[in-house]
């Protein structure tokens, strides 16, 4: 019976987002709204953790599942794909070794940059994983050692 | 048989659960990200109904009840964002700085790039949110008129590059701080290079998780304004 009102609350936010999304004049899908109203809800303690995470937790594992139905679309859409092949797949790779480094780069500066509180913060993070530490400094030291 | 097909609510849902259980099972032997199990379901599936002549809307008349839980899952990824916000106010400045200047950098990219191959308008919305997971791509590109099933093939091609290059890429940016890593690998290649965000490091993991869900909203923004340059 948990699950069946688990499943209720992550329904009727589904819901409440669908008629967000018919009002709200936005190009924003219901499903934003919904994660957005989810997240409130768990932020402010109106929804506790405990009252929707087993449903969740089990949607999200078999989520690729869902995708399945509207890729297989693909067959009718061939056409559409053979024009755009060639800046697909240009577009798909530079743009994510762009994105990786930019996020990793502009990360690390801010983390060298900005202080020491945040530094030391983070190494306490860290000694609580024990071994963990130790794998990251020697991580450190190799590549540092090599470049 | 076709009408047979047509009629019946659980050939799609077969086919569906079926193809992925195989996909499944293919990917544990030859333990590839190559081999993504999504990407080999939907072969499959096209294969066999090309090869018996039956049409998409035939496969869709049951395949179609599960993409209804689209909107609940997409939902429920709230659950694992919760679980790690401590993270983000721990880390805001770091967090928030990094996750903005990829998602930037991902509209920019996207934008001249397609500016340089002459794509309109319905080919650069379906590439513009191929850097995020999967259920808020969708809903992106369907909302602002892109071809969805194309969105999702690109979020595929950037996942599993994202998962078989992060430590290459690392290596390459000198990205050695945990927290870098992880922010880098999530917001480049959502929940696929999250995945071998998580067998690098319990620091990388989470922070990659954690990019997942941010990216994507904060996609979402974005898009609402790069969406109309083209």
């Amino acid at each position: 019976m948990k699950f069946v009102k688990q499943l209720l609350i992550i329904l009727s936010i589904s819901f409440i987002a669908e008629v967000m999304e018919y009002f709200i004049p936005l190009p924003v899908a219901a499903s934003i709204y919904g994660l957005v109203l989810m997240l409130v809800g768990l932020v402010t303690g109106l929804i506790p953790l405990k009252e929707v995470e087993d449903a969740a937790d089990f949607l999200v594992e078999i989520m690729p599942i869902m995708f399945i139905p509207a890729t297989v679309g693909i067959m009718t859409s061939i056409e559409a794909l053979k024009q755009m092949l060639v800046p697909l797949c240009v577009i798909s790779i530079v743009s994510t070794v762009l994105v990786f480094g930019v996020t990793g780069r502009v990360t690390q500066g801010i983390i060298r940059r900005g202080g020491k509180t945040e530094t030391q913060e983070e190494t306490h993070a860290e000694e609580k994983s024990g071994v963990q530490v130790k794998d990251n400094a020697k991580e450190n030291v190799k590549e540092g050692g090599v470049k | 048989m076709k009408e047979l097909l047509m009629e019946s609510a659980y050939f799609g849902m077969v086919m569906t659960l079926l193809t992925y259980q195989i996909a499944l099972w293919i990917k544990k032997k030859v333990k590839l990200t190559i081999a993504n199990p999504l990407l080999m379901s939907v072969l499959m599936i096209v294969v066999f109904l090309l090869a018996f002549g039956i049409d998409y809307d035939v496969y869709n008349a049951g395949a179609k009840h599960i993409s209804v839980f689209l909107t609940p899952t997409t939902v429920a990824l709230a659950i694992p964002l919760y679980r790690q916000l401590h993270l983000l106010k721990k880390y805001p400045k770091a967090i928030l700085g990094g996750i903005t200047a990829g998602v930037l950098t991902a509209m920019v990219s996207i934008f001249l790039m397609s500016l340089a191959f002459g794509l309109n308008h319905e080919q650069y919305i379906t590439l513009l949110p191929k850097s995020i997971t999967t259920a808020i791509a969708m809903g992106i590109s369907e909302k602002m008129g892109g071809i969805v099933t194309i969105t999702v093939v690109s979020v595929c091609i950037t996942g599993v590059l994202g998962n078989v290059a992060a430590e290459a890429f690392c290596k390459l940016f000198k990205i050695q701080e945990p927290i870098a890593k992880g922010l880098a690998i999530g917001t480049s290649a959502h929940a696929l290079g999250t995945s071998k965000a998580m067998e690098i490091g319990k620091v990388e993991g989470a922070m990659s998780s954690l990019s997942i869900v941010v990216a994507g909203i904060m996609t979402v923004v974005a898009v609402s304004v790069f969406g109309m340059l083209i």
